[in-house]
């Protein structure tokens, strides 16, 4: 797969026609499944959370068919508790989490520093095989029987009383969370030591910033997951009362443990999303985003205060009226950093001059459903209305405006945006939109009308449902089959365009930034010469000048 | 699939509140909702690339801009916190004249023991216009309590013992659902609360017994022998349980606990955790031979002693007629099960849920 470049961008070099890249520096399996360039981990990733992300969407898929009726009689009530139980695991464990650091945030971030590679190149791999691992545990668990806890191992539901693929699964996530350690602490290393001459922390991208909050949380939190699976493990297996009532343990808490991880580790999939949108926001309104500096630190502040809600999750599981209280207060405030990066996104577009093309619309689709998803958040931190929706649909409905229409729509704007840098090819621009529409409209479709079958009452992971229940359900397939295909068209044309795409050149955006500065695809160094910054972040006043006068000559 | 509502019934005192807030929030993020959205898509449709918009116009933020959109998005999350708390405390705190009602949860059905004695199973009978205290175990794993009319919820655990109250505002029938997932027949962990006429209410507490709750805590107190010790008498071996539900006790260690539920249930199961001053810890754990319902008659009697009258006039029936439903199978496993209480439950019909 070789490829010319076509130099359009002035930060480059105009005499360097470099034919080698990453992509065809070296050849044969071997080559890719013992490298150490953090371009080619990242596809390892991308070819792996991708095969994920089908085996937990055709779950998804299973389960909104037996919901169409509210009998249960497509699956058993096992089968369907099973399947509730891997589409989280898979989705959040093997997907959201790893997605957006280890496939963008791999190939993106050493070049958007300048740097040659991570920090750990051999961690970085490492990274990957212990994900793999830990993936093989979860495929093992699939195939001998599944397993019946929900994501969330609830005791002593999961130490004393499932008879399924528990102490497996525990230890798939377990070793899972090691590979998101490694990762983070490559980040946190390689941001710190291996920026460019010149990178000052207020010149880097918001991605960088966003990619360094997500990795101080996956270093703090996820070694909490890890003790409290290997608590879980122990009681289930040697029958040491750690949770389990009728050991002397207690059962809540296991709830404190998990939710202390659980929680932050919601930021670890939304920030990621966040920082997707920054740099897109910017490079298809060729603007620098309004607020750098408020935006930069929110992702702080998201990170920290991230860790002090765990217990909104417990509000009516046996906390004191006052601690809710406090926890309640503390979740009123983690929404604020949040608001501030979507007034921030939204006042870019002032005066902006905004493309239209796949990126965007995405990003304008994520603005609006993590609006959806932010201010149901606060229903949900509301006490008096938590107590009625805690474990409805209403919930469900949430965090999947969350988590599917916020960091997965962020994760499609990002596969499409760096497209053309990680494969030198420009997907079909007319397939490209026409997915950004269905993603959006399957969306809606499937998850708005689980907000109002959550208030009705309709508890989550329901088998089987009462009646009235119905029409809503119905409502919610439908929207599914069109977010399917949605989702299924960018699996085609994506890889349809690393053939038979249009050749891309080094900055088919005419975006600012030292990804745009490189040949597309990189080579292997990344840079011929190490590059020296001298510009702010998103500096598209003086790019677009410099664009001009190349342009005249 | 004719059916198609939007709300569930507002059956509860608290109900108007829980939807006046939910309402109020709708308003309010709905407004700034589509207020955002409209911005974004004015600006992008009036600021489109063109070719005479090939690049943006720069401007510096306003510092008076990010504060407003801090500040303002502050108040109004903090002014969402306080309704939010104040129709928790509305839910919360139970009003002093409840009638008392006691749960228990296990996989996959919902037993309700009314103060007279009545038991049921995935059904609960209660008069309208009364406030109704749950006080609530699980014999497994954590359960969770949904009334959807009412409003209210809250888990069912397995260590101890938890309260929720509503107070039902109109006669009717209602679903109780199972909100934490309990295992495979999750879903099926589902009733119905009939909400009664006062006058309807009594004719079907007359209708048949087995004694109160707390006499037939009486009966397990002589069973267990916990009378042996648990005397009236100087010297006794244990302390003189009369009139101490609710007081505070005195420990050995110098500080006190009140004696609430989950202190008797902890002193049945567990003896030595908390020990009475002036008593040596002798006596044994019933952890195993006592179950969830025998525990919750021992309390009912433990709280009528050293008061001057049963706080119920027992209603003696020969047969338990209203026992909506006699045990399952499962019961057998429970451990400690005896008569009086599982010999007559062990008598009635095999288990029909009164919801079908």
């Amino acid at each position: 797969m070789t490829s010319t470049t076509i130099d359009d961008a002035p930060f480059i070099e105009p005499s360097t026609k470099e034919r080698r890249n990453y992509i065809n520096d070296e050849y044969g399996v071997l080559s890719w499944l013992l490298t150490k360039d953090h371009k080619r981990i990242a596809l390892l990733y991308l070819f792996s959370v991708t095969t994920f992300f089908i085996v937990g969407g055709l779950i998804a898929f299973l389960m909104r068919l037996e919901l169409l009726t509210p009998e249960g009689d497509m699956f058993t009530s096992d089968t369907y508790n099973k399947l509730f139980t891997l589409h989280g695991i898979v989705m959040i464990f093997f997907f959201l989490i790893p997605a957006i650091p280890a496939v963008m945030g791999n190939f993106i971030l050493p070049i958007m520093l300048g740097a040659k590679d991570l920090a750990f190149p051999k961690l970085n791999l490492l990274s990957w095989y212990v994900y793999m691992v830990g993936g093989i545990f979860g495929i093992i668990v699939i195939i001998t029987g599944g397993v019946d806890t929900g994501w969330t191992f609830y005791t002593p539901f999961s130490t004393q009383y499932s008879n399924t693929k528990v102490f497996a699964t525990t230890l798939g996530a377990f070793i899972t969370g090691f590979s998101s350690i490694l990762t983070g602490l490559n980040f946190l290393v390689t941001i710190h030591r291996m920026r460019a001459p010149g990178l000052t922390w207020y010149r880097l991208p918001l991605f960088v910033w966003s990619m360094y909050a997500t990795s101080v949380v996956i270093m703090l939190a996820t070694p909490v997951l890890a003790i409290t699976l290997v608590l879980l493990m122990v009681e289930r297996v040697l029958h040491v009362g750690i949770f389990d009532p009728a050991l002397g343990g207690d059962p809540v808490l296991y709830q404190h443990m998990f939710w202390f991880y659980s929680h932050p580790a919601v930021y670890i999939m939304i920030l990621p999303g966040m920082a997707v949108i920054s740099e897109c926001v910017a490079a298809f309104t060729r603007k620098r985003i309004f607020g750098y500096k408020f935006v930069a630190f929110s992702s702080l502040g998201i990170a920290f205060l991230g860790f002090l809600v765990w217990a909104h999750h417990m509000f009516v599981a046996g906390i004191s009226t006052y601690s809710a209280m406090i926890f309640s207060f503390l979740t009123m405030l983690v929404a604020v950093p949040s608001a501030i990066k979507v007034f921030n996104w939204t006042a870019t577009l002032y005066k902006a001059s905004v493309s239209w093309q796949t990126p965007m619309l995405y990003v304008l689709g994520f603005i609006g459903l993590f609006t959806i998803g932010g201010v149901t958040g606060l229903f949900l931190g509301a006490l008096g209305v938590d107590v009625h929706v805690h474990d409805s649909y209403f919930v469900v409905a949430h965090f999947h405006y969350i988590m599917v229409g916020g960091t997965i729509m962020a994760y499609m704007a990002g596969i499409h945006y760096w497209w053309p840098k990680i494969t030198g090819r420009m997907y079909p621009e007319w397939w490209g939109r026409l997915s950004a529409l269905l993603v959006f409209i399957g969306f809606n479709l499937t998850f708005f009308p689980q907000f109002l079958v959550g208030y009705v009452g309709m508890p989550r992971r329901y088998h089987a449902y009462a009646p009235e229940f119905q029409v809503l359900n119905v409502l919610s397939t439908a929207g599914a089959t069109v977010l399917a295909v949605g989702y299924l068209l960018p699996m085609i044309y994506l890889a349809w365009s690393v053939k038979f795409g249009r050749k891309a050149g080094a900055n088919p955006w005419g975006a600012v930034g030292l990804e745009w500065a490189t040949t597309s695809p990189p080579p292997k160094e990344n840079f011929h010469e190490t590059p020296t910054v001298t510009w702010e972040a998103y500096d598209y006043p003086a790019f677009l000048k410099a664009m001009k006068e190349t342009q005249h000559v | 699939m004719t059916d198609f509502p939007l709300f569930p019934e507002q059956a509860s005192s608290v109900a108007q509140y829980v939807d006046g807030l939910y309402l109020g929030l709708v308003a309010i993020t709905g407004v700034v909702s589509l207020l955002i959205w409209l911005v974004i898509f004015i600006f992008a449709i009036k600021y489109r690339r063109r070719p005479d918009n090939e690049l943006a116009q720069e401007q510096e933020p306003p510092a008076a801009l990010e504060a407003t959109w801090i500040i303002i998005p502050t108040i109004i999350f903090i002014v969402i916190f306080v309704a939010g708390a104040w129709v928790y405390f509305r839910i919360q705190r139970v009003p002093t004249n409840a009638i008392e009602i006691y749960a228990t949860g296990r996989q996959w059905m919902w037993k309700f023991q009314h103060p007279s004695g009545q038991r049921e199973i995935n059904s609960l009978h209660v008069p309208v216009g009364r406030p109704i205290k749950i006080t609530m175990a699980s014999e497994d794993v954590i359960h969770s309590l949904w009334f959807p009319s009412m409003r209210v919820k809250a888990d069912v655990l397995p260590n101890r013992y938890r309260t929720m109250w509503f107070e039902a505002t109109k006669t009717g029938r209602y679903h109780i659902f199972c909100a934490e997932y309990c295992g495979t027949l999750h879903s099926g962990m589902i009733g119905w609360v009939e909400v009664m006429e006062p006058t309807a209410y009594q004719r079907w507490l007359a209708g048949g017994t087995e004694g109160s709750l707390a006499s037939q805590g009486e009966k397990l107190f002589e069973k267990y022998a916990c009378n042996t010790c648990h005397m009236a008498t100087p010297g006794a071996r244990g302390p003189n349980l009369a009139g101490v539900y609710g007081k505070n006790v005195p420990l050995a260690d110098g500080k006190s606990v009140v004696a609430d539920e989950n202190y008797i249930r902890e002193s049945i199961l567990n003896p030595q955790a908390k020990i009475a001053a002036g008593y040596q810890p002798i006596m044994p754990t019933f952890q195993g031979q006592v179950n969830e319902d025998d525990l919750l008659r021992l309390i009912a009697y433990i709280r009528t002693l050293g008061t001057e009258k049963p706080q119920i006039t027992p209603v003696e029936s020969a047969q338990s007629m209203q026992t909506s439903a006699g045990a399952t199978p499962s019961t057998a496993g429970v451990a400690g099960t005896s008569p009086p209480a599982a010999a007559a439950t062990s008598t009635t019909a095999p288990a029909t849920g009164t919801n079908q």
